[in-house]
């Protein structure tokens, strides 16, 4: 008997399986995922656009907002000279058209190395609830770049917020149904700067991950 | 990693007596606790919460072995290789095959207490293959001699920022640093190039989603995203029990776990990880496997012990409990010290290799009370001791001792004059009517510690007298 049949024999087992009870399981948890049951929720009242920036600020992450997409080169090139940080970035190719150019910024759209200094990308959802960013991995949304960079910028479409984790698993599955995209590799949930808390349970920003992370609103 | 929780006894009063262990925790003691509290607070009802994590657990666990199936079927189907370990010594036996199959020399890996439990870095250094610990608090326990963890979720929890400075000075070779920062920033420049160079990156898993197919990581470093972003292949080590059904499951499970470990609403880094790279991705493992390792859980299932399947490895249990806070992790002996070591190294390792453990704990509840999926931690610690006496695992002269107090408790008379001789006794031995600094037939109880002197009456002598005084 394989490792496999083994450890799976011992629980059946233990559970008293047989073929009746068995079927009847499996019944039991197709049911169970399709029904997607919810558990407790807090509730988000208000403005989802408040909440997720105030959630987003105790996280140690900057927000900016701006009435338009093409608003976007200007106000990631203030924030990067406010704080005295490199004009080179590399961004999510969906952004390559922006003028960045116009902004003195000088961003390609391209595989991202360990040592570009600001990664621009875009996000999939917004979690008011806890101020989360969640971006998916496809070939022009490359996981890497949100995370190699010391600085990372996200644009947030302000209609991309949602209020709470189980309302952005769904939007995920609405579009993977709807054939937009198969299952993401990657579902990253991103909440501030990367930090750690392991020296004298003392946090402190910047560990692997970026050492900022700042959020432009996108409000159109 | 071999078990060696039969020392617990002489450990602890070693970790009793170490005066800068003693110092390094009572420094972070109460941050754990405090941050939790205030973070638990934030909940609208996190008895709520903590039912509903607790049912959703049991789910699984209660018909473990189809949810097992089900998780295989869905990993497999998008492109992981699920493979089953049912020891240690097995899960080093994949990793090595899994390592030399895809010519793999260097192996960056995020934190996994399975790979501790499995001692996986030093069979992958017996086999050539260079293992790189990249969680902060795991590289500095590799650096310092592969030192073990103290805690499951913070591992150098007993270590001071000046040890630290002074290792990363002899390791790195590069000038002390003083600040946190500037460690965190040493550690990360002297790990970058392993993330970008390693063949193979191993991480553990907070959970699997049976939906699908999916391993769910939580990290705040972003070493988790590395290990699972860059390298060729990526191996995730994991419990059979860490199954859940849904993804809407692991939300309510993400609103306590951060919560009630490091009292974050919610962690840096969660990342849901599916199959393999698609052909057109830039990043991601082109190849990924899981291991999923019984070790001794499987005989849990359907048992009184089965409510431990439910842990999600948070720490609050010992981040609350006295007896961790005064000695620390490593006295326990092996991978998971605190209350929930207790129960869990006595039943994975072997009772009979763990006697101390079920009694390193006062039965306060605090453990039980802060438990996010509700594990009635003291009821199973309790259990463990009967079982201990069952199987004649305890000494002579404490199985007397109960005995004799069964006896005594039976017959009230007896037990009365035995009261009023013991509250006597114990006067008579406490100096200056205060403190008994060696108590008579059982020295140890005063080894770290003054008994408080009883008054020298029992209770009942004392409710009569006032009854008295009141006529």
């Amino acid at each position: 008997m394989n490792t496999r049949e083994n450890i799976l024999a011992r629980l059946r087992g233990s559970l008293g399986r047989n073929a009746e009870n068995g079927a009847h399981g499996r019944a039991i948890i197709n049911e169970y995922l399709a029904a997607h049951t919810k558990g407790p929720q807090p509730k988000i009242s208000g403005d989802l656009l408040a909440r997720f920036c105030e959630e987003s600020k105790k996280l140690s992450s900057s927000v900016d907002e701006v009435t338009s997409l093409r608003d976007v080169p200007q106000a990631v090139a203030r924030y990067l000279a406010e704080h005295k940080l490199p004009t080179q970035a590399v961004c999510w190719p969906e952004f390559a058209s922006l003028d960045w150019r116009g902004a003195q910024l000088d961003v390609a759209s391209r595989t991202v190395d360990g040592r570009d200094p600001v990664g621009i990308t875009g996000c999939h959802s917004a979690i008011a609830e806890t101020g989360t960013l969640i971006l998916c991995s496809s070939p022009l949304t490359p996981a890497a770049l949100s995370l190699l960079p010391e600085t990372h910028i996200v644009i947030v479409p302000a209609g991309c917020i949602v209020g709470v984790m189980e309302d952005a698993w769904q939007r995920v599955r609405t579009e993977v149904s709807t054939g937009k995209a198969g299952w993401p590799r990657a579902i990253n949930f991103i909440s501030g700067p990367s930090r750690t808390g392991d020296i004298e349970q003392t946090i402190v920003l910047g560990a692997h991950g970026p050492y900022r992370v700042h959020i432009v609103i996108v409000r159109e | 990693m071999e078990i060696h929780s039969m020392h617990f006894k002489a450990r602890a009063g070693q970790k009793m007596a170490d005066v800068v262990l003693q110092q390094n925790l009572k420094k972070t003691r109460s941050k754990f606790v405090d941050k939790r509290a205030n973070a638990i607070r934030q909940l609208d009802d996190f008895e709520d919460l903590r039912t509903a994590a607790q049912e959703l657990r049991d789910r699984v666990i209660n018909n473990l072995d189809l949810w097992l199936e089900r998780f295989e079927e869905e990993a497999t189907r998008r492109g992981a290789t699920v493979l089953w370990a049912r020891d240690g010594a097995e899960v080093c036996r994949l990793t090595v095959d899994i390592a030399r199959k895809h010519g793999v020399t260097m192996a960056v890996k995020s934190k996994s207490m399975l790979s501790e439990e499995a001692a996986l870095n030093q069979a992958l250094e017996a086999a050539g293959i260079r293992p790189v610990e990249t969680d902060l608090g795991e590289y500095i326990l590799q650096i310092n001699n592969n030192e073990p963890p103290s805690h499951i979720v913070a591992p150098v929890f007993h270590k001071s920022k000046e040890e630290i400075s002074a290792l990363f000075a002899r390791t790195h070779g590069l000038p002390p640093k003083t600040g946190i920062e500037e460690m965190a920033r040493e550690a990360r420049e002297v790990l970058r190039p392993h993330f970008l160079s390693a063949g193979m990156g191993i991480s553990g898993g907070n959970f699997l989603v049976a939906e699908t197919g999916s391993v769910a990581l939580v990290t705040n470093e972003g070493n988790g995203r590395m290990v699972t972003t860059m390298p060729d292949v990526h191996v995730a080590i994991t419990g059979i029990e860490k199954v859940v059904p849904t993804l809407e499951d692991l939300a309510t499970l993400m609103r306590l776990l951060p919560r009630s470990a490091t009292g974050q609403s919610i962690s840096n880094y969660f990342s849901l990880l599916t199959g393999v790279k698609k052909p057109d991705d830039s990043d991601g493992p082109r190849h990924m496997y899981f291991i999923l390792v019984d070790n001794g859980r499987a005989d849990l299932v359907a048992g009184e012990y089965a409510a431990m399947l439910r842990c999600i490895r948070c720490g609050a249990c010992m981040n609350h409990c006295p007896v961790y806070q005064s000695i620390g992790g490593h006295a326990y002996g092996w991978v998971y010290p605190g209350p929930m070591g207790s129960v869990l190294t006595p039943l994975l390792g072997g009772i009979e290799n763990a006697l101390d453990l079920p009694q390193a704990s006062t039965l306060c509840n605090q453990c039980g009370s802060v438990c996010p999926v509700n594990i009635p931690l003291p009821d199973l610690l309790r259990k463990l001791r009967e079982r201990q006496l069952k199987n004649g695992l305890r000494p002579l002269s404490e199985r007397l001792l109960l005995r004799s107090w069964s006896w005594l408790a039976r017959h009230p008379r007896c037990y009365t004059l035995a009261a009023q001789l013991g509250a006597r006794y114990l006067r008579w031995l406490g100096e200056d009517g205060k403190r008994i600094r060696v108590l008579g037939l059982m020295p140890e109880w005063t080894t770290g510690r003054d008994l408080p002197a009883p008054p020298g009456k029992t209770f009942r002598e004392l409710y009569a007298a006032r009854a008295r005084a009141r006529k």
